[in-house]
């Protein structure tokens, strides 16, 4: 009850400034902890301006003060019962060589998941144009890989001038968004509970298996190699990634055998989907260099076995990288 | 934490100390994601201007930065004005709104991110149909993002200070003689009933002659059974100054020290 408002504004305004630099303190996000004399002396602060809030909840006049106190006392509360730790400071190389790569672990089934759902629409593609190539006009949407792989592989060859010349890098950047943007709309279908990140990763898996058969089939294997895994083996993975991350998304909504709240469950993993959804971006604009700047040129400009030897140590390392980096060290 | 009304978000702390925050509506959340898209339009063709100097050295880098400038300033815009602006855009910021933790605590990057990129599924398959139609079947007004991110979006209006003094100036108030009678009034009076009392003040001229007086009668008899007043303050006295006095005693703040 308050009897005398003027005087108790008086008396509890030194308390509600000494509240409110604390938070301005702690919302700038410096860094810096409060040491345990000031900690309480937070608590304390927070605990008699909730209590000059609930006084006020009586009390009918002064909409404005109440209002800067309730703010106040929301403030507080977000920072005292927040237990998620706050985000450190920027720290780029520790983010990519640790984090990321021990979240990819963390979720490691739900990359096999992502990894299988895009094989079986590879076996499928690859399937269905074995037995019917006809199939190819409706599997395949890109119109340059429609027609007949050996007369493309012998026009790619003969070549002469550079037909990317003065567009490369605008090639690159155009291939880097885009991908990103696929790459996001496969985490984002998560919300689906993870039908549409399936089909996503199986529709790109029936048009990788269909393309792929289609010129083993013609005899131009050592071309599609050549062609597809200098950017492939960081793309391909890539998008694997974005799978998984939708998946993790779907696991949480789903939340099979987890004693938690859905709530709790999706709050669990959001910084993991940001980290794997940051990495894939990264690896991303790596593939787009590489797609752009090395994927279009063949032979006889640059021969196959280098181009799929850098390809097959692209993909050697970034195994290596996802399942050793950051790893903790044993010690004997 | 609980929902106490249509659209109103009700957290109550372990202090039992309680807020209630205004969830905003899908067309508000509509209007300020146009102005968003136009801010962005905006910060796209500066940039498109000042890279395009660049085209004077390589045509090709040109649209390279273009395409690359276009994609991070509309896939980042949303989360580096959220995140910089604490939950706002600057549509948000305009018309006052702003992104909140569900449970009232600190907002994360993370959540930022994730709601700014769950607009992809969001935004499908046109203005943003599907966010929309989560927004209005959702308890809590969120849009999947939003939901994903255990975000809400609320409104904050700020509150203007009627201009009482304006209203009650030159007036004498028999109330003021009774400062202990006033503080029971003020301690009484539920916000709700103050405010009827300072509506009906502000809307009187409004009323009808004979609506007018029913209902000051109404309400003076409502305040005249919260608290009792002496006689000598309520003598000679109309219902509508009753009320004015009332109000004067409720709301007045001229010597308050803050």
């Amino acid at each position: 009850m308050i009897i005398d408002l003027r005087k108790f504004i008086k008396e509890e305004k030194p308390y509600w400034d000494e509240l409110e630099s604390i938070l301005d303190e702690l919302e700038k996000g410096t860094g810096s902890r409060l040491d345990l004399t000031r900690l309480k002396r937070f608590h304390y602060l927070y605990q008699r301006t909730s209590a000059d809030l609930a006084k006020f909840a009586t009390f009918s006049s002064e909409p404005n003060i109440r209002r800067y106190v309730e703010s106040l006392v929301g403030r507080a509360y977000g920072e005292i019962h927040e237990t998620r730790e706050k985000p450190h400071r920027l720290t780029p190389l520790h983010w990519f060589f640790t984090s990321f790569p021990r979240i990819f672990r963390k979720h490691i089934r739900a990359f096999g998941i992502s990894f299988l759902a895009m094989l079986i629409g590879f076996a499928l593609g690859g399937f269905a144009i074995s037995i019917d190539p006809d199939a190819k006009e409706a599997l395949i949407g890109f119109s340059h890989l429609k027609g007949d792989p050996s007369e493309r592989v012998a026009k790619e060859e003969d070549v002469d001038e550079d037909r990317i010349e003065g567009r490369k890098t605008s090639f690159s950047s155009f291939l880097m968004t885009h991908n990103t943007k696929v790459s996001i709309f496969t985490l984002a279908l998560g919300m689906t509970y993870g039908i549409g990140t399936i089909i996503m990763l199986f529709y790109n898996g029936v048009i990788l298996g269909a393309i792929a058969l289609d010129y083993i089939m013609a005899g131009e294997a050592w071309f599609l190699f050549g062609w597809l895994l200098p950017h492939g083996s960081i793309e391909i993975p890539a998008i694997l990634l974005a799978g998984q991350a939708g998946l993790v998304l779907a696991g949480a909504l789903i939340g099979w055998g987890k004693p938690l709240t859905l709530r709790n469950r999706l709050r669990e993993v959001s910084n993991d989907l940001v980290t794997l959804i940051f990495g894939v971006a990264i690896l991303l604009v790596w593939a787009g260099i590489v797609e752009a700047f090395f994927s279009q040129y063949h032979e006889p400009v640059i021969p196959y076995t280098v181009k799929i030897g850098f390809g097959a140590i692209e993909l050697f390392l970034l195994a290596m990288f996802l399942s050793i980096s950051g790893r903790k060290k044993k010690f004997a | 934490m609980s929902r106490s009304k249509a659209n109103t978000l009700t957290i109550r702390t372990p202090e039992g100390v309680v807020f209630s925050m205004q969830l905003a509506g899908p067309v508000t959340r509509f209007m300020a994601w146009a102005i968003d898209l136009a801010a962005i339009s905006v910060i796209s063709s500066m940039l498109n201007v000042i890279f395009g100097i660049i085209g004077f050295i390589s045509r090709d880098i040109a649209m390279a930065v273009g395409i690359l400038s276009y994609f991070v300033v509309s896939t980042g815009y949303g989360i580096a004005t959220e995140w910089y602006w604490q939950g706002q855009t600057l549509g948000k910021r305009l018309l006052k709104l702003r992104v909140m933790d569900e449970q009232g605590l600190r907002l994360q990057f993370s959540q930022i991110v994730i709601r700014n990129l769950l607009r992809f599924v969001d935004s499908l398959p046109l203005f943003y149909m599907v966010g929309g139609l989560a927004c209005l079947i959702s308890r809590k007004a969120q849009r999947l993002g939003d939901f994903a991110a255990n975000t809400v979006v609320v409104w904050n209006p700020s509150i203007s200070k009627p201009d009482l003094d304006q209203l009650l100036e030159g007036k004498y108030n028999s109330f003021r003689e009774y400062p202990h009678i006033e503080a029971r009034l003020r301690q009484c009076a539920a916000p709700q009933e103050a405010g009827i009392a300072l509506q009906a003040i502000m809307r009187r001229d409004e009323l009808e002659p004979v609506a007018r007086i029913e209902l000051f009668h109404d309400i003076a008899d409502h305040f005249k059974a919260v608290v009792e007043f002496p006689q000598e303050a309520t003598d000679g006295i109309s219902d509508e100054q009753f009320i004015r006095n009332v109000v004067d005693a409720l709301y007045r703040t001229k010597n308050q020290v803050i």
